[in-house]
C-alpha cells in the first residue's frame, strides 16, 4: 500500500450519551457536518458515501436526507468494525479513481429508544436460518463474549481482577476526557463488586449503552493538501472473518484480529513496536486482551497479566483507547468510526488525553461477536 | 413479544434436525466426499462444498468446552429463567454445538472440559431442545 495516497481529513462526533433533541437521522447529519467543517472542504466534493447499521436501504435513505448523490455507495454491514473495513473499501475506491471523497458517517440512538420504548435492552436475533441453532438457548449478547472469557480464564489463569484493570484505565482516560459518559474513577474491586451480568463479566466488564454517531471524511492525496488541517494517512488496512454462531468460533481464545492485523500491519510495513497509541474495540474487557494478544502486543494467553498495572492508560507504556473507549466514553452500539476519530485526533495533536510525539496510530474495530475484525494504520503528516 | 419468538423457525434444511429432537435423538451431518462431520446441517458439505451429505445420530457425548451464567436477560422467557447457564459442546463426533445447561443441574457442577451427555427437554408448546449436563 502506498503510503500517501489516501487521507482522512476531516473527523466529528455528533453529540453522544444522552440525545432526546435528535433524531436518528439527526445523529448523523450533526456528524457529518461537523465533520465537513473539520475539513474545510465544500459539500459537493463528496462522491462516496460509506454507511450502515440502519436497515437494507439505509444508504439510499441517508444519501437523500443528506442531500447528496454519490457514484459510490457501501454498506458493508459486520458490526461495529464496519467502519475499518469502510477505511479499506474507500481506499480501494479512491485509489482506483471509483471515488474522490468520501464520507463514512454512522448514528444510533438507543438509549433514546429503550427510554421511549422503541426497543428494549437485549437483541432478540429472530431464530430462522443459522440462529434458529443458537437464539432458542437464549444466549445474550454478553453472554456470548463471557463464553470467550471463560475459557480464556481456564486455559491461561486470566483472572476477574485482570479484566477489571481494562475497565479501570479506561476509565482514567475518560477522566480527561470533558465529553466522556462516565468520568469518576474506579477500581478492580468497584468492577468486581458490580452487578454480574453473564458470569464471569460484571457490569463494569460491559461497554455503556449510548447515543450518538461520528462522521469520518477519507480523499485523494492531491485533495488532502487543501484541506484545513494536516492530513492522516492511511497506511496499511486489513479484515478478517471468522464466524457468526459461537459454535463456530474455533478456538474461543484467539481474535480475527490476528488475521486482519498481520495484513494491516504488513501492508504498512510496521509491527506492534511501532505503535504509539492503540484504539481497541472494547464492547467488552475480554475483547481488549483478546486484540491485544491477537495484534501482536503480547504473546497469546498473557493479554491478563499485560494490562495489569495501568499500562492502556494514556500515559502508561501502550496509550489504548485514550477518549475512555465504549467502556466509559461512548458506545451507541457499532462503535468502530470513533476508534479512527479518536486516532485521528492524536496524530493531529488534538486529543484531551493527548500522547506526546504520537506518530503511528492502529485501530481495531471488531464485529458481532468477536466475528469480524478490521484493522487500520494510521500515520501522522 | 409473540410468546414463542425464539422458536426455532424451521425450514426444509431443518426440519429433520428438529422432529429428530422430539424422537430424542441429536443428529449431525457427514459428507461421504470428505469423510467430515458438521453441525448445523447443511446440504453441502462446509468443507468441501459436496452435496454428498447424511444424516447421522450424534452419542450426544461430549466436553463442556466453556460456559457462562446469564443473569441479566430482560427477554421473555429467559429473564424468568435468571440465572442459567449458556453452553459450548465439543461432541465426541468432533463438531461444537450451543446449548444450555441442563435446568435441574447445579450451576457449580460446571467447570471447561468436564464430561457431559444430552438430555433432550420439552420447554413449552411443543419445543423440544437437546440441553446438556454433567455425564455421572
Amino acid at each position: 500500500m502506498s503510503k500517501r495516497r489516501v487521507a482522512i481529513v476531516g473527523v466529528a462526533e455528533s453529540d453522544f450519551g444522552e440525545t432526546p433533541h435528535l433524531s436518528l437521522n439527526a445523529v448523523h447529519g450533526q456528524a457529518a457536518a461537523r465533520a465537513l467543517s473539520d475539513a474545510g472542504i465544500d459539500k459537493s466534493q463528496i462522491d462516496g458515501l460509506f454507511t450502515t447499521g440502519n436497515g437494507g436501504l439505509f444508504p439510499l435513505e441517508m444519501a437523500e436526507y443528506l442531500g447528496l448523490r454519490p457514484t459510490c455507495v457501501d454498506s458493508t454491514g459486520v458490526g461495529g468494525s464496519s467502519w475499518e473495513s469502510f477505511v479499506e473499501h474507500a481506499f480501494a475506491a479512491i485509489a482506483t479513481g471509483k471515488c474522490r471523497t468520501a464520507l463514512l458517517v454512522y448514528g444510533a440512538t438507543p438509549r433514546s429508544d429503550m427510554k421511549n420504548k422503541l426497543r428494549g435492552g437485549e437483541i432478540a436475533l429472530s431464530p430462522r436460518g443459522i440462529a434458529q441453532y443458537e437464539t432458542p438457548f437464549g444466549p445474550t449478547v454478553a453472554s456470548r463474549y463471557g463464553l470467550i472469557a471463560r475459557r480464556h480464564m481456564y486455559e491461561y489463569g486470566t483472572t476477574p481482577e485482570q479484566l477489571a484493570a481494562v475497565a479501570v484505565a479506561m476509565r482514567r482516560n475518560a477522566g480527561r476526557n470533558p465529553k466522556a459518559t462516565m468520568s469518576a474513577p474506579i477500581t478492580v474491586e468497584d468492577v468486581l463488586k458490580s452487578r454480574m451480568i453473564a458470569d464471569p463479566l460484571h457490569m463494569l466488564d460491559c461497554c455503556l449503552r449510548t447515543d450518538g454517531g461520528g462522521a469520518v471524511i477519507v480523499t485523494a492525496a492531491d485533495m488532502a493538501r487543501d484541506c484545513r488541517k494536516k492530513p492522516v494517512w492511511v497506511i496499511g488496512t486489513g479484515e478478517a472473518v471468522s464466524h457468526v454462531s459461537m459454535s463456530h468460533m474455533n478456538p474461543l481464545t484467539i481474535s480475527p484480529a490476528r488475521r486482519s492485523a498481520e495484513i494491516a500491519f504488513g501492508e504498512a510495513g510496521i509491527g506492534p513496536e511501532d505503535v504509539d497509541v492503540l484504539q481497541c474495540y472494547d464492547s467488552f474487557t475480554i475483547t481488549v486482551i483478546l486484540t491485544l494478544e491477537a495484534m501482536g502486543f503480547c504473546a497469546q494467553g498473557e493479554g491478563g497479566a499485560f494490562v495489569a498495572g495501568g499500562r492502556l492508560a494514556w500515559d502508561g507504556e501502550l496509550p489504548t483507547n485514550t477518549d475512555g473507549g465504549g467502556l466509559s466514553s461512548n458506545h451507541p452500539g457499532m462503535r468502530g468510526i470513533f476508534l479512527l476519530i479518536e486516532a485521528v485526533r492524536q496524530l493531529r495533536g488534538e486529543a484531551t488525553a493527548q500522547v506526546p510525539d504520537a506518530r503511528i496510530a492502529a485501530c481495531n474495530g471488531t464485529g458481532g461477536f468477536m466475528s469480524h475484525c478490521g484493522t487500520v494504520v494510521l500515520a501522522g503528516d | 413479544m409473540d410468546a414463542d419468538w425464539f422458536h426455532p423457525v424451521q425450514d426444509v434444511e431443518s426440519e429433520r434436525f428438529w422432529r429428530s429432537c422430539r424422537e430424542g435423538k441429536l443428529l449431525l451431518k457427514v459428507c461421504d466426499a470428505c469423510g467430515r462431520t458438521h453441525f448445523y446441517p447443511r446440504d453441502h458439505c462446509p468443507f468441501c462444498w459436496s452435496a454428498a451429505t447424511r444424516w447421522i445420530e450424534a452419542s450426544g457425548r461430549g466436553r463442556l468446552y466453556s460456559y457462562s451464567i446469564v443473569h441479566q436477560n430482560p427477554l421473555p422467557p429467559f429473564k424468568g429463567r435468571c440465572p442459567y447457564a449458556v453452553v459450548l459442546v465439543t461432541l465426541e463426533e468432533g463438531p461444537r454445538v450451543l446449548s444450555n445447561w441442563d435446568f435441574d443441574a447445579p450451576l457449580d457442577r460446571l467447570e471447561c472440559d468436564i464430561p457431559v451427555t444430552v438430555a433432550f427437554r420439552t420447554i413449552d408448546n411443543g419445543l423440544v431442545l437437546p440441553l446438556f449436563r454433567p455425564e455421572n
